[in-house]
Order: structure tokens, then sequence, then C-alpha cells
């Protein structure tokens, strides 16, 4: 293992600092090889490190009675009764999106696949929470057109159903686009399998497609190794092959049930690296593996290049000694081919050999547990002044209400994402009892009486504003929406997208985040059991909104009693859950009438938020909720307006008895504010008095401010309207909205 | 005038289709043939007065939107009665 | 009775079609590999929905060449019945079983949602439970379901009666908006000249617990359950 020394420039485009490099040279004893660097390059980068997040991150909840699999392993898992786990997690895929939208978002949610079923868990449903600048951009059309076409190529093609999610839009995001995608699993919970490696002398296998130079970043090609090939022959962008992902993920199911494998983690980002030092350091191993025993899709790869390769849907696996025959015959039988690569070792290192030579030797520690960490410096960001500097009364005489519901409806980011998720199947495996645009994800467990109720959600305007308090009413938005649908929150996961952290003002967006998001999980009872960081998400020096994204898990004991968001019958009442206030910074509002992101977001009463959770939860065991949305962007017009939707039926609310009695809420602030803590339900009349006392019991003030029927949404005072829209009128409206928002772009497939 | 468009991945790209191809027709017995590249191909009837003003427009097109630059390239054939040879390849 | 479900690499409906006829229906099901020689037995072949071969080259192309599919030939020219869902469809027209083939939908979109279609004919095995001119509002989930067809080989479908389901409208009208995908003459689903193979795009097995949004797709299984019990088994198509 020789090798010149490593330049300034070398290191530049391998994304390593000198102090970072000093560090190798002490814990190599010597200066590394070019694979080394690579390798080290890949390891140490933010992706990979989470050199600048780990400190914080270490602070969030992330035990609990049901957790079975906390952060560190491929995904998390919680127990969810008669002896399963629900294995689940987000990701991002964000700058691959943006480079190619259609390849970017589907081999991102073919990764967040393989993490589920390499936790020896059956994949079973996907959600995805997406943010895209201002639709009047072409660029912007054509990213999220292409975007949903490939959530949709690849969730479709694999067979599991995408049940819903989130899309925001902020001109931040407009030449950086949110890709995340989270995918939940089911197994055994005695079953959990993991990426380990262990046991000197077992084989280490390769599974899967060859390795090609996909994914290689120009910014890690250094050195005049690679000068002369063209760029052409280097491209970063990974295609995915979701057929390979099926039989991949079949045949892995059906290994995992044979009792021949130690571990097993797939190849995601950093490749064949990354698994290889993951799980020889999970297990307190070493794995040596020869680079030219690699399946190789092209001609003259250099181990750089197979190590740091970023092809898809390759996985690794550790096999007992003497089984390998079992585990070689049933990838056969899915026309996959396993192929050893090398063998676990005693000494903590991975070692990479090229047709017996050694290129590459360090100890799997220095890769991971010893990568840098950085307690970056904060700053708390200038713009905050500016933002909380808001006075409503400088906005003018309001708008008539009934205008200002129409324009809301119209918002991209209010109305109905119908044609997104149109196009992705929805029901495959036939477990989805509550589909997309009903509220949260609703699957059921074959095989038991239990569903689960799956949600992800985030509202950057407020943490923009607020980053503390933003995260954790994202937090408690995620945990509403699934109670909502009848689900007792059970555990979450994150995906927090933020801009550069070597900006102080941005550390301490994402310091302040996290140390919401734990307090909320803290107060509510929901661990976080992994998720993913996605920083220097900035066009031109901008960062994105900061937008920490809660993959929320619920779990209903009877799926019979899954609840919807659309109410049931004319005559039924609505009730409201929750205090309303005088609350419209960071709103929908406020975004489409006045353009403007400011202000305070609403307060947050945690102690209340758990109340109203639970209450959600007590009152659709029993039936005695009937419909349930939850109070979020738009306000209370626009959730009794989606309450309405796909039903037919109209409602009559009397805006009086929505105030609290301190408030003297106007009309406007009244129907569009977005108080926390709320949901607006309803319920027979009948059971009205039980629904009250429910509330009472739990804390919670409960109105009955309106009734279901009628051809209109009518919010009045008295008997008086205040705004009213024709009901069919109003459907059309939210309805359409986004297509014609998009309808302009050809689509090529 | 007529120009032909033909669109397949860039060398280094992986091409799923292609590969799943070669396999089924190794399955079927034609063995001999190693490797298979999917591609698009389209017909434009370009108004146009020269072959290299059809070309010109034809690789617009083509930039615009018929290939994805990232990860795709394209090969143009002008039908030109009045010239031999193959149209402007990129 | 026992269904076969035949396995492509890339099958995804499989588990669904097994769970509606073995948990819902409550017969017999098998899953059977595509390289495998025998349908073991099977009184009623089904042809699930999926992206077999990741539908590369053409939807159900490559499929067709799969060892199982000269038992599924053998079993329907023995007049056996065999249904071909979504995917399962695209491979009988590959095949050649049933005529015609699929374009990509008009709207260059996959699409899933609920449809309603009528059923045309209930002179077939997966038909004949049912009542002449029924609307069934089932789940339609693909991207290429847009039935093409020459124009003599749609004139020999209508004038055969071969044409058994019908994109309609909810109470029962062929109209422009309720084709969701272009297909001529609102094609939902066919037959064959002998009747015994049906092919469609919509996904009855996905519609067959009210807890998943309609059972009116059960039908469709219920009428094979029919047909072969009064037939006596005499629609089985293995070769005796």
């Amino acid at each position: 293992m020789t090798s010149g020394p490593i330049s300034d420039s070398v290191l530049e485009r391998h994304g390593l600092k000198r102090d970072e490099y000093a560090r190798i040279l002490e814990m190599l004893g010597r200066e590394p090889t070019l694979t080394e660097l690579g390798i080290f390059s890949v390891m140490w980068s933010e992706h990979c490190s989470y050199k600048s997040s780990r400190v914080h991150l270490k602070t969030l909840p992330t035990t609990g009675p049901r957790v079975l699999q906390g952060p560190g392993e491929n995904a998390g898992a919680v127990d969810i009764g008669d002896g399963l786990a629900a294995v689940f997690k987000i990701e991002s895929h964000n700058h691959p999106s943006f480079i190619e939208p259609y390849q970017g978002a589907a081999t991102g949610v073919g990764g967040i696949i393989r993490d589920i079923f390499t936790m020896g868990a059956r994949p079973i449903a996907l959600l995805n929470s997406l943010r895209f600048g201002s639709l009047d951009l072409p660029l912007v059309r054509r990213t999220m057109t292409g975007v949903v076409a490939g959530i949709a190529g690849y969730g479709n093609s694999i067979g599991i159903p995408t049940i819903g999610g989130e899309i925001g839009f902020d001109e931040s995001y407009t030449g950086n686009p949110l890709v995340n995608v989270f995918c939940l699993g089911i197994s055994r919970a005695d079953e959990i399998i993991k990426g380990t490696a262990s046991g000197a002398g077992n084989p280490v296998y390769y599974v899967g497609a060859k390795t090609g130079r996909d994914g290689i970043h120009g910014a890690t090609m250094a050195s005049a190794e690679f000068d002369d090939k063209s760029a052409e022959k280097r491209p970063a962008v990974q295609v995915g092959d979701p057929f390979m992902e099926k039989l991949l993920l079949e045949a892995c199911l059906e290994v995992m049930k044979t009792d021949t494998l130690v571990g097993i983690q797939d190849m995601g980002a950093a490749g064949l690296t990354c698994s290889t030092c993951e799980m020889g350091s999970r297990g307190g191993a070493g794995v040596e593996i020869d680079v030219s025993l690699v399946p190789q899709r092209e001609t003259g790869m250099t181990p750089y290049e197979i190590m740091l390769s970023e092809s898809q849907e390759r996985m690794l696996l550790v096999v007992k000694r003497g089984r390998e025959a079992e585990v070689e015959r049933i990838f056969e039988k899915w026309d996959l081919h396993a192929v050893c690569i090398g063998t676990v070792t005693t000494d903590g290192r991975m070692r990479v050999k090229d047709r017996g030579t050694v290129i590459a030797e360090i100890p799997n520690t220095a890769l991971t547990d010893e990568a840098p960490l950085y307690r970056r410096p904060m700053q708390e960001p200038a713009y905050l002044a500016e933002v909380r500097r808001f006075d409503p009364a400088e906005l003018g005489a309001p708008a008539a209400p009934a205008a200002v519901l129409r324009r809301l409806l119209a918002s991209p980011g209010v109305a109905s994402k119908r044609w997104v998720y149109r196009q992705y199947d929805h029901m495959v495996r036939t477990n989805t009892l509550v589909t997309p645009g009903m509220g949260a994800g609703v699957v059921r467990i074959k095989g038991t009486t239990r569903a689960l109720a799956l949600s992800a959600d985030c509202n950057a305007r407020f943490v923009y504003l607020d980053p503390y308090v933003g995260a954790q009413l994202a937090v408690a938005e995620a945990a509403r929406n699934v109670a909502c649908a009848g689900g007792e929150p059970i555990g979450a996961t994150n995906c927090l997208n933020f801009g550069n952290p070597e900006k102080p003002e941005v550390m301490w967006q994402f310091a302040k985040a996290v140390e919401g998001m734990g307090a909320a999980c803290r107060a509510l009872g929901i661990p976080i059991t992994g998720g993913n960081v996605s920083l220097y998400n900035e066009t031109d020096g901008r960062a994105v909104l900061p937008t920490p994204v809660l993959g929320m898990v619920g779990l209903l004991e009877d799926a019979d009693r899954a609840v919807r968001r659309t109410f049931r019958e004319a005559g039924d009442v609505i009730v409201l859950l929750g205090e309303s206030k005088a609350e419209i910074g960071g709103s929908e509002y406020l975004k489409v009438m006045h353009d403007r992101i400011a202000g305070s977001p609403p307060a947050l009463d945690l102690a209340r938020e758990a109340g109203l959770q639970r209450l959600l939860v007590a009152g659709a065991k029993t039936g005695l909720i009937r419909s349930a949305h939850d109070c979020a962007e738009g306000g209370l017009a626009v959730t009794v307006a989606e309450s309405c939707f796909d039903t037919g039926i109209g409602a009559v609310v009397d805006l009086e008895a929505v105030g609290a009695p301190d408030q003297a809420l106007t009309s406007v602030m009244t129907l569009f504010s977005e108080s926390a803590s709320r949901a607006i339900v309803s319920v027979v009349p009948a059971r009205v008095p039980e629904l009250l006392e429910l509330a009472r019991e739990h804390g919670v003030p409960a109105r009955r401010i309106g009734l279901v029927g009628g051809s209109t949404l009518r919010f009045g005072i008295d008997g008086v309207p205040v705004a009213e829209v024709a009901l069919a009128e109003a459907q059309e409206i939210w309805e359409t909205a986004l297509e014609r928002a998009l309808e302009v772009e050809p689509a090529l497939a | 005038m007529r120009v032909r468009v033909y669109v397949t991945l860039k060398p280094s790209v992986f091409d799923p289709q292609g590969r799943t191809v070669t396999e089924a027709l190794h399955s079927i017995g034609h063995d001999a043939v190693r490797d298979v590249r999917q591609g698009k191909y389209f017909e434009l009837d370009v108004a146009a007065g020269t072959a290299a003003e059809a070309s010109r427009i034809a690789s617009a097109a083509a930039d615009t939107l018929l290939a994805n630059p990232v990860i795709e390239s394209y090969r143009i054939d002008v039908d030109d009665p009045a010239a031999v040879g193959p149209g402007a390849a990129r | 009775m026992k269904f076969a479900v035949v396995v492509f690499p890339g099958s995804n409906c499989d588990h669904d079609a097994y769970h509606a006829v073995k948990h819902v229906l409550g017969q017999d099901a098998e899953f059977v590999w595509h390289k495998d020689a025998s349908l073991r037995g099977a009184d009623v072949v089904l042809l699930p929905g999926g992206f077999s071969y990741g539908d590369y080259l053409r939807t159900g192309a490559i499929a067709r060449f799969s060892p199982i599919m000269r038992e599924v030939t053998r079993f329907a020219a023995g007049g056996g019945p065999v249904i071909g869902i979504c995917n399962g469809f695209q491979v009988l027209l590959e095949c050649g079983l049933l005529p015609g083939a699929m374009l990509r939908n008009r709207s260059v979109q996959f699409q899933c949602e609920f449809v309603h279609v009528r059923v045309e004919q209930v002179d077939t095995p997966f038909t004949a439970a049912c009542v002449p001119g029924q609307v069934l509002r089932i789940p339609i989930a693909h991207g290429e379901g847009n039935y093409y067809a020459e124009p003599d080989v749609l004139t020999a479908l209508e004038a055969n009666r071969q044409v058994i389901f019908r994109y309609t409208t909810a109470s029962g009208d062929v109209t422009e908006a309720a084709n969701p995908n272009g297909s001529l003459n609102n094609i939902a689903g066919i037959c064959n000249t002998q009747r015994n193979v049906v092919g469609l795009m919509p996904h009855p097995e996905r519609a067959c617990e009210l807890a998943v949004g309609s059972r009116d797709g059960l039908v469709v299984l219920e009428s094979v359950v029919k047909s072969v019990s009064s037939a006596g088994g005499a629609l089985a198509g293995s070769p005796q």
C-alpha cells in the first residue's frame, strides 16, 4: 500500500478538511492510499457520520416499553402486540431528486424499502413528505411531476402501497426540493434481523444488481487516476430497478426464514464501504473483502470506484458457515446470484483486497464511532427579530371571508392532492382501510384485529418562525393526525431537513428544533426510533425553510374502528375539540392572502395536546366519534370544508360557538386562525353529551359548533351568514386546483 | 423534412430494462445477443429548408424535451434527399 | 375447489388474489411458481396483477415465455377457466390467448382509483353469478390499460359478445367520462371465443371486503365457483 502525498486539492475534492486529514494520518499511522482516502471521505461525510448533528440527536428520547429497536440499525422497531413488530424509518433523497427528479425520487423509495426488509420485515406501506417551490415556475412543475412519477414508478412496481403523506410549497424549495420517503414493514417481534457481522470465518456475500460507476460524485473523483475518463462515463445519477428490488425483497425474506443469516445490510449511501465497516463495527468484528470478486456492470472499474459506487439494489449478507448452499439456492430461485466476496475476521478492521493484494485496511471504529464530531457554533438568526415584529393590524381590512375561503381552498398546500395520489397504487396488498386524502393512512395487519395509522407532517413555516415551538408543533400534528384516525401514537421517525450547518444561524435552527422535538416527544410519550438528517439544503446560499418532518405510527387495537376525516350523515353534530385563539402567525391565510411568513407560531400546551389525543383515541374506540379531522393549514374553515368534501353534504357552523369566552375573535380570526391542539369531530345527536363528558374527563375544551347538512358550507353568527360557499363550488375549487396548476407540462416518462 | 431522433441512456447509466430483456432473450435461447440497451425513437416532421436547419431544430427539441440530458444522449438522422451521410450526432 | 395463483417474478397482486380466494371466498388456493411445469390439479387458473419482469420491454411481454404458460395454454385449450387480472390480462394478450393489446393510459399516468364496470355477458365462468347489466364498483391500478385492437378484431369481439366488462358511470351508462384510460369501446375486460379465458384490467380481488372499500368484485370469484361446481368438473382443462 503505497501512495504519494495527498495534495490540498485532492482533499478538497474529497470534502475533507486539513485537520480531518491529520486525524486520518494519526489513526492509520501512515499516509492513506487513495482508496482509503475515498473510504474516509464518504464515511466521514455529513451524510454518513452525522458529524454536525450527532451531539444534538443524542438528546432525543429513543426508548420506551414498546421499543424493540432504536436508532443505530437500518430502521427502528416497536412492538404492536400479537408478537409482531412495526419496523419503520424515513429518509431523504433531496439532492438526487433535484438533479434527476424521476430517478432521484425512485431510488429514494428503493433505499427506504431496503432499509425495512433488511430488518426481516415485509414492507406494507409507504408515505412521503414533499416540498417544492412555487408551481408558477416551469422548473418546479417539472420537478414535482417527475418526483411524483418516480415515487409511483418504483412503489407501484414493487407492490407496496403509498398510503399517504404531505406536500408543501414555498419559494425556498425552488432549487432544492425535499423528497422524504417513509416505509413501514411488519415482522415477528422476535425475528428482527440486524446489520451485523460476527463469527470469524463466516462468509460475506454480495447479492443484487451489479456494481457500476453510479453515484460516484464528481467532488470525490480525485487524482489523475481518473482524469482520462469523460464525465459521461461517471454519472452521479443512480437509476432504480424496482424489478430487481422486488426479487431481492422476496428472496431476502425467504432466506431470512431459514436461520442461515448472521446479518444483512443494504448498500445505500457509500455503498460497499458503508455496509462493510458498519456491519463489522456493530458485530465487533472485522470484514475482509476482495473487490475483484464484486460483480461489475462496467469494465475497467478501479477498487476506488467499486468501493464508492452507489449502484442501487445491492445487499451485503453474512452467512453462517456451512449454510452457503441453502442461501445460494434461494437466490437462484429468484434469478439472483449470491457471490461470496469475503469473510468475517476477528481484528475489527475493514480490509479490502484487489486480487489478493491489500489496498485498504482501516479499523472499523475509525470510520464509525470515532468519526469526527462537531459542536458547531450557533447563533440566533437575525431574521427572527424582523418576522416576529408583526402586527396583524398592519394588514388592513380583511377580504370577505367567503373569498378568503375560496382562495385558501385553491392554494396548492391546501388543495386536494388527488392528482398526486391517484398515480400511487395505494390499494395493493388489500390492507388500506383509510386511503390517501381521507386523513392519516390506515393499514390493517392481516391475521390480527389491529391496524396502524400513519402520518408524515411538518409545518415548516412554524419552524422557521420558532424552531423550538415549530418542531413541537410538527410532533403534535403528526401524532394528532394518527389519533384522529383512532391510532394511539406509539413511535416516530424523523427526517431533519436544514441548510448549511457551518452557518451558525442554521445550526441554531437545527439545535432548537431537535430540542423542541425531544421535549414534545417526551411529553407525549413517543419515542423516536431513528431517522435521517439532511443538511446543506441550500440554493445560492439561501437555505430552505427548516423542515423537520415527523413520520408517526399509531396503533389501533380494532381495525374496524378506523376514523376518516369525512362527515357521515346529515343531522350529525359538529363538535370542535380544543381552544381557538387569535393566532394567525405563520398561517396559510397570511401566506396566501398577504404573501407573508411572519408572527409567532400558535402556542402549544403539550399536556392539553396529550389530552386531546387520548380523547380522540378513546372516542374512536367506542365508535362515538364518527369523523375526525385535525385543524391545521387554513384553520377551522378549511377543516370544516374538508370534512364535507367527498360526502356531498354541507355544514352549518355557528361562529359564536367557536370563540373562547376570553377572546374577542374577529370572523377572519375565528375562521382562519391555526391554533394548535384542535380537531373537528362529528357525532350523532344523541351522543353529544357523552362526547362532551369524555372531553371534560380528558381536560379538553369541547364545543358544539354546528350541524352536518345542507348543500353549502355556511359559517354564520346568530343565523346570519358570515361566509357561505356552495359545497359543489368549494369542492370543485379544492379538487382541481393542483391539477390546474400543474397541467401545463407534457409528461414524458 | 423527416428527422429521426434516437434517444438512449448514456453508456455508463444503468439500463434495467435492457438487462432484463437481455436475460429474457438468453432464457429463450438467443445466447448470441450479448447485451441490449433500450431506448426511444422519435420521428419528427420538421418544417426546414435545409438538412442542417432541420438538424438544428431537432437538436433543440431533443435538448429541451425529447432527451433528459442528465442521463440520456441522442442521435439525429435527417432524411434529406439532397444529402448523403448521417446527420448531426451528439 | 382449487385456484392456482401463478407467480411471475414481479407479480405483486398474487397475495391479494390468494387472500380473496382463500380467506374471503373460502376456497382452496395455491401459489404456482412460473418455473413450475404443473398447475397441480387446479380447477381455476388466476394470473394476478403486478409488474412481471418489471413490465420492461412491454407489459406482460416477457412473462409469456415462462414455463408455466405452456401449461396455462393447455389448460385453457381444454376448456379450463382462466382469468387474467391487470398484468395477468396483459400476459394473456401477449401470449395470444386473448386478442388485442394495451397502450399507455390516455392520461400518460398510472391511475389508481375506483371505477364502475358493467357486466356485459353472463355466459362466462367469471360472470355466471352476475345479473346482466350489473354495475360493479371496483378499482383499477395501471399505467397501460388503454385497450386497443384492430378494427376487424374489435368488430369480431363485439359480434361474438366477447366484451365482458365495460367502463360505465355508476348508473351503467357508457360515456367518455366514465372511460378512465381511453380503451376502445370502453372495454375493461374480454373473453376468448370459447369464453373460458377472461381478462380484465380492474381488480375484482381488491374489492372483496367492505373494509377496503367494496365487495363488488367478489361476484367474479363466486361466479367461477358456481360454474365449476355446476359443471361437475367438466370445465377442468387438464387433459384427462
